[in-house]
């Protein structure tokens, strides 16, 4: 009998809070999450505002063992291990990070699959070390090959590898199955997600770990998006009405920095144990965006259409069974509208009847977690059967003929889709479902 | 229901060539790619040379390069190796209307895929512009004039690791699954085997798959060099790569892209593709260990071999080549070899392992698929590439390393195995394509 995969611990640093279910209840609330950056002075940025995660220390989410492994950790990775210390501790598992405690985390049967974004290097460091490297007032490279380079921490590199994330969290919960580090930009989430619930499916490990985490809020990191032209750079002065998911005044979207992580299980394993069990991965698909301008979607969501339709088709449903779509909806107007041209056309009459809940508005664009975050969402609205409502979206635009949340729902929720592109193409979408008994 | 997976097509960029036929020429002529650096000036760095891909130029292998050159380095070979698989594996490229019989929703992509260097004229320069020298950091306000003035969108963009998976997709219209990876030095095995299952499990009847990394950069030079990761044999970059010989002292950076065609033995079957081998076994773990070191009883590797041993559903008897890691530092090379005495036994002294790293360097999240390559060549041709430049055996390192020239001997089986920062693991397995299982 094939295995199914189901969701039994979430965990999220997202700015509405450090932990998932202070991201839930600020949604449901609709506070936004996203303000003036405080990391660095931007003030002279285009953009200079952005959903900044609330202070954390990062040693309460280390035990002693791995303390001194935090020096190693950008923020990316800081992020994901704070993610994923709730999750393991949310799906009741013990790992070895309990100290003193029999873990029930087999390490050999548990795997880890996470997003992660480029990250950034630590450009105030760096600097400390190129300040000495000039002649003339220019960068000069042969005084950084004798003497600028040798001022950098040795272990600088590991630093800012992707596959840190996953690696500092295997080695914190002693993970030792296959471990992948998926790096397809704003759709890693999904990506790494639906690979960890085939490795579940094909026998390769009963439990894993799987998420995504990225901060883009650092100079080089904000500065990039809005030279791309995807940050809205017309809101500084109102930050909780910048990120406006398919709204007629839409003018770019909002960065963030967070991290979600999923504990997945065998639903045999999961119900031996006693866990809880908040909803089952019933089907993923993905595909490729076609447009040589690679920093959007091609106008048609085709790619959308195609993920959608291979996830419906894995769950075995007809559109009408959806109960709600959380979509990218990142507030680029091209993209939106290729998103809900995508969308609709993968379900047909449902686009008028299916709810619609973008998440950006209060969560900002936090790229490599974004999938992650969207997909707790869906669990928790599943297993509460409840959501928040759509926010900023004060006027549609005439080619979305999605249904978006006017009010937020309270009832039994069956089935739920979630989507999700990147720059460069990769489109993604996952169907969770209610457990039932 | 399970599909075997045949491989039908492959293509490569590396120091040695810009095909198979070349790359595999010179492994067999004991020729290498190591010279010194002409990226940039690293006359003082610790290592000035390296394997690079010289002379390379992308409209040899593609009608329209246009969409393509804006990429890193790794992103333009990418184009390059996946062009000529796509030749070999009749699979039509550059075109809406494919007349290859491959439904193109059913085709994806996966790469272990390298992000691009920085504009380092921006990164450099920025923070020397920005520098306070009286509060001892940069000033982020004019960080951002500087900064902004020389970057581009289109650079920034393209330094994403998602994109050469880009790049490819729109190169052969790949409208299925779509992922990318980046776990180190294990990318592209990683890529390539989990491509592997997603054929073998029918969520795609074709995956083009591989990898694609150059960090043949200041920074990526600056980051190895740092962790000591680099031969700094000057004074004869020839011999600078000898894996597994006591006076190895660290590996060659080399840069490059290798691609296969993963496919169902039914699609190739019914296209008449060719069949070049079958990918029967994959397996993948984490050391879960330490950030900077490798299990010092291999634990991971061990798991990894075993797991893929155990898909493939074969013995440690079974095996005809090992193409190892090899990296030619001392840490994998001793680890390495302890794997494979530990999973083999006795007969880890019967099976020849190489590494061609000692020939065209280390391609980074490249080199596990162009090992795969060489693989597949073994089989081929019934020929060993050699493990070149090692005439001061390591008396702890006694396994079989075809020491210094190709050998000819039947080859069936062999196994490729990769390993990376962080402790990923990665081994694919492939046999001589039979008509019986």
């Amino acid at each position: 009998m094939q295995r199914r995969v189901v969701i039994t611990g979430v965990g999220a640093v997202s700015p509405l809070g450090l932990t998932s279910d202070q991201m839930w209840q600020g949604l449901l609330e609709g506070r936004c999450g996203l303000g003036p950056i405080r990391n660095f002075d931007a003030s002279a940025f285009d953009c200079n505002i952005a959903g900044e995660v609330p202070p954390f220390n990062i040693r309460d989410y280390v035990p002693k063992s791995h303390r001194k492994a935090t020096k190693l950790m950008s923020r990316d990775i800081e992020l994901a291990v704070a993610a994923s210390h709730e999750a393991v501790k949310n799906s009741g598992l013990i790992s070895k990070a309990d100290e003193g405690k029999t873990p029930t985390l087999i390490p050999q049967r548990t795997a880890i699959n996470y997003g992660a974004g480029l990250i950034a290097c630590d450009l105030a460091e760096m600097a400390q070390s190129v300040r000495l490297c000039v002649t003339d007032g220019k960068f000069d490279i042969r005084k950084w090959g004798s003497e600028g380079m040798k001022t950098l921490t040795p272990l600088w590199l590991l630093k800012y590898l992707p596959n840190m994330l996953p690696c500092h969290v295997a080695i914190i919960h002693d993970i030792q199955g296959p471990s992948n580090t998926i790096t397809c930009g704003d759709a890693s989430s999904y990506l790494a997600v639906s690979e960890a619930a085939e490795m579940i499916i094909r026998g390769d490990v009963e439990t894993a770990l799987a998420g995504g985490g990225e901060t883009r809020i650092n100079p080089i990191g904000i500065a990039r998006q809005y030279l791309m032209k995807r940050a809205n750079c017309s809101s500084n002065d109102n930050p909780a009405a910048a990120c406006r998911p398919f709204d007629a005044n839409a003018a770019g979207t909002i960065f963030s920095e967070a991290a979600g992580t999923l504990v997945l299980e065998d639903m045999q394993t999961a119900r031996n144990r006693g866990a809880s069990m908040l909803a089952e991965l019933v089907g993923w698909g993905a595909s490729h965006s076609l447009n040589p301008d690679y920093t959007h979607l091609e106008p048609d969501g085709k790619a959308i259409t195609y993920a959608i339709d291979m996830a419906m088709q894995q769950a075995g449903i007809t559109p009408d069974k959806l109960d709600l779509i959380i979509p990218c909806g990142t507030g680029i107007p091209s993209d939106d509208k290729a998103e809900a041209i995508g969308i609709q056309n993968a379900i047909g009459a449902s686009a008028d009847v299916v709810p619609v809940w973008p998440t950006k508005s209060l969560l900002g664009h936090s790229g490599a977690a974004a999938g992650t975050l969207d997909m707790i969402v869906a669990a928790l609205a599943i297993h509460t059967g409840k959501t928040g409502k759509a926010v900023n979206f004060d006027s549609p635009t005439k080619d979305c003929k999605l249904n978006l949340l006017r009010q937020p729902l309270n009832k039994p929720l069956n089935y739920v889709l979630c989507c999700g592109y990147s720059f460069g193409g990769q489109c993604a979408a996952v169907i969770l479902k209610a457990i039932k008994d | 229901m399970k599909h075997r997976v045949v491989i039908t097509g492959m293509g490569i960029i590396c120091p040695l060539g810009h095909s198979v036929a070349q790359m595999w020429e010179g492994l067999m002529a004991g020729k290498n790619g190591m010279g010194y650096n002409t990226l940039f000036d690293a006359s003082t760095f610790p290592t000035q040379f390296d394997a690079e891909v010289r002379d390379y130029d992308i409209s040899r292998f593609v009608k329209n390069a246009q969409p393509h050159i804006a990429g890193n380095r790794g992103s333009q070979f990418v184009v390059g190796a996946a062009a000529q698989a796509c030749k070999q594996a009749r699979i039509d490229i550059e075109t809406d209307r494919p007349a290859d019989g491959i439904d193109r929703r059913r085709m994806g992509v996966y790469l272990g895929a390298g992000e691009g260097s920085v504009n380092n004229d921006a990164f450099f320069q920025s923070l020397i512009d920005s520098w306070i020298e009286e509060k001892q950091q940069p000033d982020w306000n004019l960080w951002v004039k500087s900064a902004t003035s020389k970057m581009t969108p289109i650079q920034e963009l393209e330094q994403e690791p998602s994109m050469p998976a880009a790049h490819v997709a729109l190169l052969t219209g790949a409208r299925g699954v779509s992922r990318s990876c980046l776990t180190a030095c294990a990318a592209s095995t990683q890529a390539v085997g989990e491509a592997a299952m997603l054929v073998r499990y029918g969520k795609a009847d074709v995956m083009i798959a591989g990898g694609c990394h150059s960090m043949i950069h200041p920074l990526g030079v600056t980051g190895f060099n740092r962790l000591t990761a680099l031969s700094t044999r000057n004074d004869s970059p020839q011999t600078a790569s000898r894996p597994f010989s006591a006076t190895r002292d660290g590996f060659v950076l080399g840069e490059g892209a290798a691609i296969v065609v993963l496919e169902t033995l039914e699609s190739a079957q019914k296209r008449n593709a060719p069949i070049l081998a079958e990918v029967i076994g994959f397996g993948s773990s984490s050391d879960a260990f330490r950030v900077t070191d490798m299990h010092e009883d291999a634990r991971g590797a061990v798991q990894a071999l075993r797991r893929a041993l155990d898909d493939a559903g074969l013995t440690v008897n079974d095996i005809d080549y090992i193409s190892t890691h090899g990296t030619s530092t001392s840490e994998n090379d001793s680890i390495e070899t302890k794997a494979i005495k530990t999973v083999f036994g006795p007969q880890a002294y019967k099976i020849p392992c190489s590494s061609p790293k000692s020939q065209f360097g280390h391609l980074i999240g490249a080199t596990g698929c162009a090992e795969l390559i060489t693989c597949i060549m073994a089989i081929q041709e019934n020929t060993l590439p050699p493990t070149m430049n090692l005439n001061e055996p390591d008396p702890e390192l006694d396994l079989d390393y075809v020491p210094n020239k190709p050998r000819k001997t039947p080859v069936n089986i062999a196994l490729d195995e990769s390993f990376g920062f962080g402790g990923q693991n990665n081994v694919v397995i492939i046999k001589r394509y039979t008509q019986r299982v």
